[in-house]
């Protein structure tokens, strides 16, 4: 009597409702590898916590065999699937079946980087030198001098390249448990394959990592062979190309755990947020743009921050958009601030109420946009830029007042302390100093020295501007 | 709580209190500071993040892990997205929920990473092969950033469809004030379709294949009437519009520009109004129409009339108005000026 193959649905209604035979072809290797899995899971007792992933190909229905839960996805993207479901199901088993065309080919850097991660999860690799369901095209395995319907004069190595050794390939990994080449096309073959999955499957079930198992599978179909001259084939042409063997089993192995990442709630992560008032709409209180300009390291954008955090705190509505990206690259910073009585329409500032110019290209390529009764404020120690009619130009030496108290770095925060002192922000000065200060909560002795240079940018705006 | 954050950091925000399990992303400017907070924040959460080899692989693994019923997400831009389309759409075809930021920068092709919104049809319309749509989201400041994105989860998980957060490069980098939400959001149960790998879901299957043309057409047809049926999830905000002689209208960053310009048409004593959709699809056709009662549309964006044509689509007919374009591509933002200049010339010339 043939014992009944356990693993799989009682009935395959792919091909026809109510019957057991599968839809391949006589011959072909699929049906064999099937059944191996299958035995496997039952034997394993693990169908209930595996999830099958099915390729593009002659195996896209194995979802009609194979008696566990099933995705199906995009050509080649079975190992993708797998990693994705493996990171949110990691004490589960998770099985990608995938062909030469789509593991080979299209979804090879899907399975290689999956592979070289470790993923946990078992990818059985079914290699019948050639796309199998789309007619018999060359495959990335098809063998030198073979003939396919896009070789027809057989593979030339110097045009087509070389067949794809996969184990070969993965076992230069660091990551893989379990790397094997295995055979269906005869009982002693078979008998070896049938290890093999169960190895893969063991591992998956241990949850130790990453197992790939490679099968050289007959496919008379398009071989153009009888199933017995295939299976010879099979031996014959393929293992001299593909040796059969186990490349790697480091099943034994401890599987290596992740470092522990300190474990937080929502509210330790977020901590206690931001001070001050949530904005509320004030009529009194007109809509001013700011942009503030360097050099990259002058602190434009940190100061344009603080500014809007000091807006935020006092209840005002405000944005802050950088610059960012290449335009970062070449040097230049600036940032655009609005703070306004009412919520912010457009975060961009082309025509700004105030510039504050710290390098001689941000003065000359912005002064000259600041509106009429608008102020620029500028670092003393440039040129004096070019502006409208009826716009304000200060020169106010930043450096020199950052470089005499004692932080030369600080111009940015004397241009504050200018700010403030000439009344261009609107804001109330304890919030200034208040997002100042919190501006260095990760560097506490900064400070008072910042504070320092502050007073002083005060003291000279009011007595010299 | 309040704080103080960048467009790109309130998704992340409203990502964790919608109940995002796993984020699988690829660098790209200027989303990538989405990949950034998530990578801090999520490990220490318990949750998953994983930075992919390509899109390909990105989609693919929350194809993956989507089908196991966990929130999933990923963000990127153009370039990406574009990568991204296949795997959407087999998503689309397989029912399965997830959530795609895009942080639209300049194209065709490399473009730049200014801001633009040219991507506009690829997400509205569909965006890969076959009959499906997205579900698409316009957020315009970085509170909705957070909020829309939560909204997203939300949206996906009831309808079983992929939902694009359709932001630009300006919304992604600028800074404002969030106000966190309250709470999180509750999580959705997706045991009867999902594969979970357990008895209770062993039966289940995820797939989008169906070889009898009549069943796929069956399967077309009832996503055609789910999409349909989200009809009751459009939002939009209409900003003066009720005495309107002329309504501006824009999503995202256009939307931000316009409302200045209909600030200071106001202060003009011009009646301006904004109508402003917060779902792309479903598209808020009924907002739409009392803007179009105006007489004087001005669509404002950044790209080529793709949001224009939807709104002349989606126009009642019956309603006479004139509809106007001002638009730049390439990463330049229009000015408020010229804006209200526009607006100014379709009030002078009339209807
Ligand atoms: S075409 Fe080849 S691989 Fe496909 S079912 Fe037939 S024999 Fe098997």
């Amino acid at each position: 009597m043939i014992k009944r193959a356990t693993g799989f649905y009682d009935t395959f209604d792919r091909r026809e409702k109510g019957t057991r035979a599968t839809h391949y072809c006589p011959g072909c290797g699929h049906g064999i590898i099937h059944k191996l899995i299958a035995e496997a899971m039952a034997e394993l007792g693990i169908q209930d916590r595996t999830v099958f992933v099915s390729p593009v190909g002659c195996a896209a229905f194995c979802f009609y065999y194979f008696d566990c839960g099933h995705i199906a996805g995009p050509h080649g993207r079975a190992s993708a699937l797998a990693t994705g479901i493996s990171r949110v199901l990691p004490d589960r088993v998770v099985i990608s079946y995938q062909g030469d065309g789509d593991l080979g080919a299209i979804g090879f850097n899907n399975a290689f980087q999956a592979a070289n991660r470790g993923d946990h999860f078992a990818c059985f690799f079914v290699n019948n030198s050639l796309y199998a369901m789309t007619g018999g095209q060359m495959a990335p395995t098809t063998m030198l001098g073979q003939r396919t319907t896009t070789t027809p004069f057989g593979r030339d190595a110097s045009k087509e390249g070389y067949p794809l050794l996969v184990c070969e390939l993965l076992d230069r990994l660091q990551a893989p448990v379990y790397i094997e080449r295995v055979s269906v096309a005869d009982t002693k073959r078979i008998n070896k394959a049938r290890k093999a999955v169960r190895k893969a499957l063991e591992i998956q079930k241990d949850g130790k990592g990453y197992a790939f198992v490679e099968f050289l599978s007959p496919c008379p179909t398009n071989w153009r062979m009888d199933p017995v001259a295939a299976a010879r084939y099979t031996i014959e042409e393929m293992e001299r190309t593909f040796p059969l063997g186990c490349f790697r089993d480091r099943s034994e192995q401890e599987a290596p755990s992740p470092n522990p990442v300190p474990q937080a709630t929502i509210a330790e992560l977020f901590g206690e947020g931001e001070g001050g008032e949530v904005a509320k709409v004030d009529p009194s209180f007109g809509e001013r743009g700011f942009k503030f300009s360097g050099f990259g390291g002058q602190g434009v954008l940190s100061l344009g921050l603080v500014m809007a955090r000091a807006a935020g705190h006092a209840g005002r509505f405000v944005s802050w958009l950088p610059s960012y990206g290449p335009e970062q690259r070449g040097g230049y910073a600036s940032c655009s601030v609005v703070i306004s009585g009412k919520e912010v329409g457009s975060p961009t500032v082309d025509r700004p109420d105030v510039l504050v110019a710290m390098s001689q290209p941000a003065a000359e390529r912005y002064a000259g946009t600041v509106l009429p009764g608008g102020t620029v404020l500028y670092e003393a120690s440039l040129p004096c830029p070019k502006v409208e009619e009826g716009v304000r130009l200060l020169a106010f030496p930043a450096m020199r007042i950052a470089a005499e108290n004692g932080t030369p770095k600080a111009a940015n925060t004397a241009l504050l302390g200018a700010m403030s002192a000439l009344g261009l922000h609107g804001l109330p000065e304890e919030r200034v100093l208040e997002a100042l200060d919190d501006s260095f909560s990760s560097k506490p002795h900064l400070v008072e020295r910042n504070r320092k240079v502050y007073r002083a940018a005060c003291d000279w705006a009011r007595d010299n501007l | 709580m309040r704080r103080f954050v960048k467009g790109n950091e309130a998704v992340a925000i409203g990502a964790i209190f919608a109940g995002c399990d796993a984020y699988f992303g690829y660098p790209i400017t200027p989303a990538s500071e989405i990949a950034h907070a998530v990578a801090d924040h999520f490990p220490r959460l318990g949750k998953e993040f994983l930075q992919a080899e390509c899109e390909t692989g990105a989609i693919n693994m929350i194809f993956g892990a989507a089908a196991t019923g966990r929130l999933t997400m990923t963000a990127s831009s153009g370039p990406g997205i574009s990568l991204m389309q296949e795997g959407l759409s087999y998503m689309a075809g397989a029912q399965l929920p997830t959530v795609v930021v895009n942080i639209m920068r300049a194209g065709p092709g490399l473009g730049n990473i200014g801001p633009e919104q040219g991507d506009y049809a690829q997400a509205v319309k569909g965006g890969g092969h076959g009959n499906y749509h997205n579900i698409v989201l316009a957020p315009a400041s970085v509170q909705e950033m957070c909020d829309l994105t939560m909204k997203a989860f939300e949206l996906a998980f009831r309808y079983r469809n992929p939902a694009v957060v359709l932001a630009d490069a300006f919304l992604g980098q600028m800074m404002e004030f969030l106000t966190l939400p309250e709470r999180e959001a509750a999580r959705p149960d997706t045991a009867a379709w999902a594969v979970q790998g357990d008895a209770l879901t062993r039966g289940n299957m995820i797939s989008s294949t169906n070889l009898q043309n009549d069943v796929q057409e069956a399967h077309n047809w009832d996503l055609q009437r789910k999409y349909a049926s989200m009809d009751v999830e459009a939002r939009a905000e209409s900003y003066l519009v009720e005495d309107a002689e002329i309504v501006l209208t824009g999503y995202g960053t256009s939307a931000r520009v316009a409302r200045s310009a209909v600030d200071r048409l106001r202060g003009q004593g011009v009646r301006a109004g904004l109508f402003r959709p917060l779902t792309l699809f479903p598209f808020p056709v009924r907002e739409l129409q009392e803007a179009g009662r105006s007489g004087r549309i001005l669509v404002v964006e950044l790209s080529n009339g793709q949001y224009r044509n939807d709104v002349l689509l989606h126009l009642d007919r019956g309603i006479p108005c004139q509809v106007e374009l001002i638009n730049r591509m390439g990463g330049n933002v229009m000015g408020v000026e010229d804006v209200m200049q526009k607006g100014m010339q379709m009030l002078e010339v009339g209807p």
